[in-house]
């Protein structure tokens, strides 16, 4: 970059301010390539509760994961997958992370970005998970990954990782 | 017919296994004998002069167990000498999770200077009789003197992830509770956690 500069720089006034234009647009487009594309909302479990509780006729497919679980990131591009398949079918996926708070900049945003996932994120930030956790479902022990699908009052709650035959075949089955 | 008996029976096992759960309050702590870090190995029949056990099932990798480290030396700091020392278990597959291989688990025992046994469930034997599903998670032992049974489940306290911000110390409670002859309440907590990585 400076060798270009150097360069436009001696061979006139103009192509010095020409080359400075270039390269100030230059690192202003690439900052805005590397701002976060995708906006993470942040809820507490109260916030969250009414996604939870819909009463239209979508299918409703709620994952909760977080970055730090291996499982959990395994899966996530079964849901893209999902998500995409059944865009047009009533079919909504919401990825809900567990990610700690102060590592959404450092962990949360960049695994989304490198995912490019298309999914809805949110970050559930809600310590008080003895207290929320039997709100999801009452067997769940807090393991993750875990996933809720539900359509209007049918509720199926999953405490397992799913490959992406079993997850296909699950939400096909539900829609017919 | 009988096939057809059969295999609704193995479906509904299958379905109980895939769903597990924590063994119940009340319920006898199956026994165990595990080896630990320092290469001794260790058994619950070794507690049978103490009140009872503080049995975590935790590892090496999961960042939730990290954010409790301190927490669980400081309970064992606490209680051991009334009566309720920690033992840590590690159910973990290292085949499936290689920072959870017995040789990073002495390395992590030596880094924290775990005043407590640090145990190696290697054959995962240990891990569907307690029914354990995350990392870390707690089974308060009560011995009742010809056995020990489960007095409480679950989370230490409130606040997983932040020990800066617990309002509620569970697992606290639940020993001075036993400790004081009475029953623990809440005796089942719950919070998000690690599931533990079983083998393929």
């Amino acid at each position: 970059m400076f060798n270009f500069l150097n360069v436009t720089c001696m061979i006139s006034n103009k192509m010095c301010i020409l080359g400075s234009v270039i390269i100030v647009l230059f690192l202003v487009s690439f900052s805005a390539f590397s701002q976060p594309k995708s906006a993470i909302q942040v809820k507490n479990f109260e916030q969250l509760k009414p996604l939870l509780h819909q009463q239209n006729d979508t299918l409703y497919v709620v994952n909760f994961w977080a970055t730090w679980c291996a499982p959990c990131i395994q899966e996530v591009p079964y849901f893209e997958q999902i998500g995409k398949k059944y865009k047009d079918k009533k079919v909504k996926v919401l990825m809900v992370s567990m990610d700690f708070p102060n590592q959404v900049e450092s962990r949360l945003i960049p695994f989304i970005e490198k995912q490019n996932m298309k999914n809805e994120v949110i970050l559930l930030d809600d310590p008080r998970q003895n207290k929320w956790i039997p709100q999801v479902d009452e067997e769940w022990t807090g393991a993750i990954p875990a996933t809720l699908i539900y359509r209007k009052n049918e509720r199926n709650f999953y405490q397992k990782e799913f490959s992406f035959e079993e997850l296909d075949k699950l939400i096909q089955s539900k829609l017919n | 017919m009988k096939k057809q008996l059969f295999t609704i029976a193995f479906a509904v096992l299958s379905l109980a296994l895939f769903a597990a759960q924590p063994i119940k309050v009340g319920e006898k702590a199956p026994s165990f004998s595990l080896k630990g870090v320092d290469g001794k190995t260790v058994s619950l029949s070794d507690y049978s002069n103490e009140k009872g056990v503080i049995l975590i099932f935790t590892c090496n990798t999961c960042p939730v167990v990290v954010a409790n480290e301190d927490r669980i030396i400081a309970l064992h700091n606490k209680f051991a000498s009334k009566g309720f020392p920690v033992v840590a278990i590690n159910s973990n597959d290292p085949g499936v999770s290689a920072g959870d291989s017995f040789d990073n688990m002495k390395v992590r025992a030596e880094e924290k200077s775990f005043p407590f046994p640090y145990l190696f469930d290697e054959q995962q034997a240990v891990l569907p009789t307690y029914g354990a599903t995350r990392t870390p998670e707690v089974f308060l032992l009560k011995n009742k003197g010809d056995e020990f049974v489960v007095a409480y489940t679950g989370a230490i306290d409130d606040n997983a992830n932040n020990a800066d911000d617990v309002e509620e110390k569970f697992l606290d409670n639940a020993i001075n509770a036993v400790l004081a002859g009475n029953s623990p309440n809440p005796a089942v907590t719950k919070a998000v956690g690690c599931g533990i990585k079983v083998k393929k």
